[in-house]
């Protein structure tokens, strides 16, 4: 039959010669070949000291925005809880009260936000259903913890941290 | 044979025994580190600098594990399994020549714990009860895949024995004794009387032979059928836990060191090193430098145990049995005639 491609290839299967069956120059060639690599360079990045270079479009551990003023962007509008494919997103709204004008930047704020990051898959569909800029997955790696409580962030967590304090 | 000479044999024992463990300590250590130069990883790095403190690491975790008995397992045997090994392991080293002897003011101290003149029937002896250790250990554990690998191990050992034994008779028919202190003598420099005096010069088939069927006893790579994880779980060892698991991996680095100094014995001069005579320096002092230039020629071939490992793949069993019997028999065979021949019509 006709191949598809060109990347078959007819396997000859010969007996072995002397040589080959004798073992020790297959032996010595694979001696050779592992000690040129003894000499290499080791290839290990050490994780917590040295980190590989993430690219630019990695999307890590969420933070929540504040505007150029410092006044936290979010207004509790719940698009990015309900573009959620993993339902990772939870929050509470409240309204601003009077002498708050400089902490939130509008009427309405998220009094709680939660995401657990157990459930996060990190796909960024939340920054992009954001109409007001507020969350972006520009972290690092989520950092390991030992129980599952303290994998829900809330917003101590992920809000940046104010302006010119 | 006076209580000074009682003392010095004791302090050498005690030396003996506490360097053929702290090495073969730290030969997990290397193993490890080397393994991982071969592979271009940086290996362990963290208990202490550069990692130098990972076999104490190691140690304690071993000693903390929960220790587990099988319920159905014969508990005596399951327990002697190891001890039995890493004590055959131990008391091999007891007839190598470290050294010359030293002098110190009146005392001649010969760096040999036992200059017995059957030291390399000693030796064999040794090893074969070696594998005792992984026998009883194997059928006590009540396992079937414990069970295969001590079978395994068994019929192994005695396989790669015989032509360990054959390529050792040729060896003898050139130096004439069995005392491992003499053979070493004889090898005494490195080149008299128009060719090298180490026996690897003389017997290089005998010397091939020798390794291949050490790698086979030592139960290393690419013979490590006993333990062979691939099918039999952890072979002889699958139910061990604690430090008697410790205890059978360590016996095998011990049993690693044993025919590393058997092989720069026998085969690599000793204690000697070349030009040790021409160099002008006191008796003492060239004793001294012959001990290190055993542990060299040791170390030399504990590496190589371990590039081995971490190069060849493992035989399959069938492969094993025809490589001992029909290889390696029939060469060690032919190696005694050609020696035989060499004697008679040559020297």
């Amino acid at each position: 039959m006709e191949s598809l491609t060109n990347k078959r290839k007819v396997i000859e299967s010969k007996p072995l010669n002397f040589w080959e069956r004798a073992y020790l120059p297959a032996i010595i060639q694979g001696l050779s070949i592992t000690m040129k690599h003894f000499w290499k360079k080791p290839v290990t990045i050490s994780y917590p000291e040295q980190k590989r270079e993430f690219s630019e479009n990695f999307r890590g551990m969420h933070s929540l925005k504040r505007d150029e003023n410092g006044k936290e962007r979010c207004t509790a509008c719940g698009l990015c809880a309900l573009s959620c494919p993993a339902e990772a997103i939870t929050m509470i709204a409240a309204e601003r009260q009077k002498g708050e004008e400089h902490l939130y930047r509008e009427e309405k704020y998220a009094a709680v936000y939660e995401i657990n990051m157990l459930r996060c898959i990190f796909c960024g569909l939340c920054e992009e259903a954001c109409p007001k800029e507020a969350i972006y997955l520009d972290g690092d790696i989520v950092p390991p913890d030992y129980l599952r409580k303290d994998f829900i962030y809330g917003k101590d967590k992920l809000v940046e941290a104010p302006l010119n304090q | 044979m006076g209580l000074a000479d009682i003392i010095i044999k004791l302090i050498l024992v005690v030396i003996i025994f506490a360097i053929s463990l702290v090495i073969a300590m730290y030969s997990t250590y290397a193993e490890r580190k080397i393994a991982a130069f071969f592979q271009q990883r940086i290996g362990p790095n963290r208990a202490g600098p550069w990692g130098i403190l990972q076999p104490l690491a190691d140690g304690g975790k071993m000693f903390l594990k929960e220790e587990i008995i099988p319920a159905n397992a014969s508990k005596f045997l399951f327990i002697a399994g190891p001890s039995l090994a890493i004590l055959t392991a131990c008391i091999g080293t007891a007839v190598i020549p470290w050294g010359q002897s030293l002098t110190i003011g009146k005392y001649v101290i010969p760096l040999q714990v036992a200059d017995i003149n059957v030291g390399i029937l000693y030796i064999f002896g040794v090893v074969s009860l070696g594998v005792y250790g992984v026998m009883i250990g194997g059928w006590a554990s009540n396992n079937k895949y414990s069970l295969l690998g001590a079978i395994r191990a068994a019929s192994q050992n005695i396989s790669y024995e015989i032509s360990m034994g054959l390529s050792i008779i040729a060896l003898l028919m050139v130096t004439g004794t069995l005392s491992l202190k003499e053979i070493a003598e004889q090898q005494h420099g490195f080149w008299s009387h128009g060719w090298f005096t180490w026996n690897v010069f003389r017997q290089p088939l005998g010397f091939l032979l020798f390794i291949v069927c050490a790698f086979a006893e030592t139960n290393r790579t690419p013979f490590d059928l006993p333990e062979c994880e691939t099918e039999l779980v952890g072979g002889y060892h699958t139910e061990y836990s604690s430090m008697k698991l410790g205890f059978y991996l360590f016996a095998e680095y011990i049993n690693m060191f044993v025919s590393g100094a058997v092989m720069a014995t026998l085969y690599f001069g000793g204690y000697n090193f070349p030009f040790m005579h021409h160099l002008g320096l006191s008796d003492n002092l060239v004793a001294i430098l012959g001990v290190i230039a055993l542990f060299a020629k040791i170390f030399a071939f504990i590496f190589f145990f371990m590039w081995v490992r971490w190069t060849i793949p493992r035989f399959r069993y069938d492969q094993l049995m025809d490589l001992g019997w029909k290889v390696l028999i029939p060469l060690a065979i032919a190696n005694i005639i050609i020696t035989g021949l060499w004697i008679t019509f040559v020297k």
